[in-house]
């Protein structure tokens, strides 16, 4: 017999349920406590860079909106630099936190983020990706967490030379990977689990 | 959120095994048939985007927020139930402990009714129960809470299913790819084969390695019995970075 390599298994993931709000944003479902919930501000003073607000919905495959749906989001500052112990190439802007929470709506089903328009970071081959957020979508009935990603529309040039995007085979699907301005400052990331416009979910 | 005291190691994450994980698509929990993405999903080597995850220190804490029996209780009361510790460590794949990780966690209170205005199940709410608590690992990994031990309770999938008694758990390690939700069951209970959830796991070692095992060396005499549920979360390489002159 061969020596055992005794690495340990990545725990299960179980669906976060129906009721997901009570554990993650209880204050959002009138249980009061903490002083408020984790990631629903992410700008703690005056931050660099330009204030944008992020909405959307996550829609199942009839096009029914989730209204049980946790989404959560996590980038960089504006100059590109993570509010994070891993982040050894600088320090971040001190007034963002980076990583936002955002319940789905009980009745509209919408989410929302009031954040920064996330600065490049580079690729591990030293390749700038194009500006980005990580998101990920957990909800009753998806049973292991939908990492994505957010980028913009109106960063073209950009998008074109991203080593994730260039790469992607069925170029258009991704337009669901970009967020649409809306207005000024105010961009719309809808997310659909399934059908001709299912966004791209990656396992990273 | 203040900086941690130590350095977490650096290096791309080991790929997620979706041979071991759940799949999208499990008909057997109907909600899941209109919720599962049916394109394939786009795999690529982790990067800082997701190496990096924010930092939440010690401070955040406040000292009911590991005692649900407490934490929502009017002064003096506390929540209806059977008494229960549950402990354990979150490692990483490689059996290393994870300092600093954030836990949340959830539950019915012990007649298997949970405090949200779309629950409908008949049982009582507990007026001194909210059902929620949280923590932030210690240097090795550990973790502890006190709460009730949660009731069963049916929900709509066919017509007689009952939940197990369960604990969910948010758990935020180290880097965003390491995010994670899970269930936490407790030994012995006869609803776990039986139930459509649990039935999405793909083997018994996935079933067990939900399941929490009563300690009575971790009970508190004319007290609190103890539950143990290890936590693991998805590890690193340790390859040498030419970037990072201290290695690991």
């Amino acid at each position: 017999m061969v020596q055992k390599l005794d690495y340990l298994r990545e725990s299960p993931s179980q669906t976060a349920g129906p009721y997901v709000h009570i554990g993650c944003t209880p204050n959002f479902t009138g249980i009061d406590l903490y002083g408020g919930d984790l990631g629903a501000v992410m700008k703690t003073g005056p931050v660099q860079g330009k204030e944008i607000v992020i909405r959307g919905i996550v829609f199942d495959g009839t096009g029914t909106p989730l209204r049980d749906a946790m989404i959560e989001i996590w980038q960089p500052d504006a100059a590109g630099l993570f509010a994070s112990a891993n982040e050894t190439r600088g320090a971040a802007d001190p007034n963002f936190t980076g990583w936002g929470r955002s319940p789905s709506d009980m009745t509209t089903g919408e989410f929302s983020f009031d954040t920064v328009k996330p600065g490049a970071v580079p690729w591990p081959d030293g390749r700038m990706q194009a500006p980005h957020i990580t998101a990920w979508i957990v909800a009753r009935g998806i049973n292991i967490g939908l990492h994505t990603r957010i980028y913009f529309e109106d960063e073209a040039e950009a998008n074109a030379a991203d080593p994730i995007l260039s790469r992607i085979e069925h170029q258009n699907r991704i337009q669901t990977l970009l967020a649409k301005r809306e207005g000024d400052g105010v961009y719309r990331f809808d997310i659909h689990l399934q059908g001709p416009t299912e966004t791209i979910f990656f396992d990273i | 959120m203040s900086p941690a005291k130590t350095t977490p190691p650096s290096g791309g994450f080991i790929p997620r095994d979706r041979d071991w994980q759940p799949d999208a698509l499990t008909p057997g929990y109907k909600t899941s048939i209109k919720r599962s993405p049916q394109a394939a999903l786009l795999s690529f080597p982790s990067s800082l985007s997701e190496e990096t995850s924010p930092v939440f220190g010690h401070g955040l804490l406040g000292a009911l927020d590991s005692d649900l029996i407490h934490n929502y209780a009017q002064p003096g009361e506390s929540a209806i139930g059977p008494r229960i510790i549950v402990y354990g460590r979150v490692l990483d794949e490689m059996g290393r402990g994870v300092p600093g990780a954030l836990l949340e966690f959830w539950q019915a209170n012990a007649g298997g009714r949970y405090r949200h205005k779309k629950e409908s199940y008949l049982a009582a709410l507990d007026p001194n129960f909210g059902g929620c608590g949280r923590t932030i690992t210690a240097e090795d990994g550990s973790y502890e809470f006190r709460t009730i031990q949660p009731g069963p309770y049916p929900w709509p999938n066919g017509m007689n299913d009952w939940r197990p008694a369960h604990i969910h758990f948010s758990v935020f390690g180290h880097g965003f790819a390491q995010r994670l939700i899970t269930q936490m069951y407790f030994e012995g209970d006869p609803h776990i084969p039986l139930c459509p959830i649990v039935g999405i796991l793909k083997s018994q070692d996935a079933v067990d390695a939900l399941t929490a095992v009563l300690d009575m060396h971790r009970t508190v005499p004319m007290d609190s019995r103890a539950y143990k549920f290890d936590i693991v979360l998805r590890g690193r390489r340790q390859t040498y970075f030419e970037n990072r002159e201290d290695g690991m």
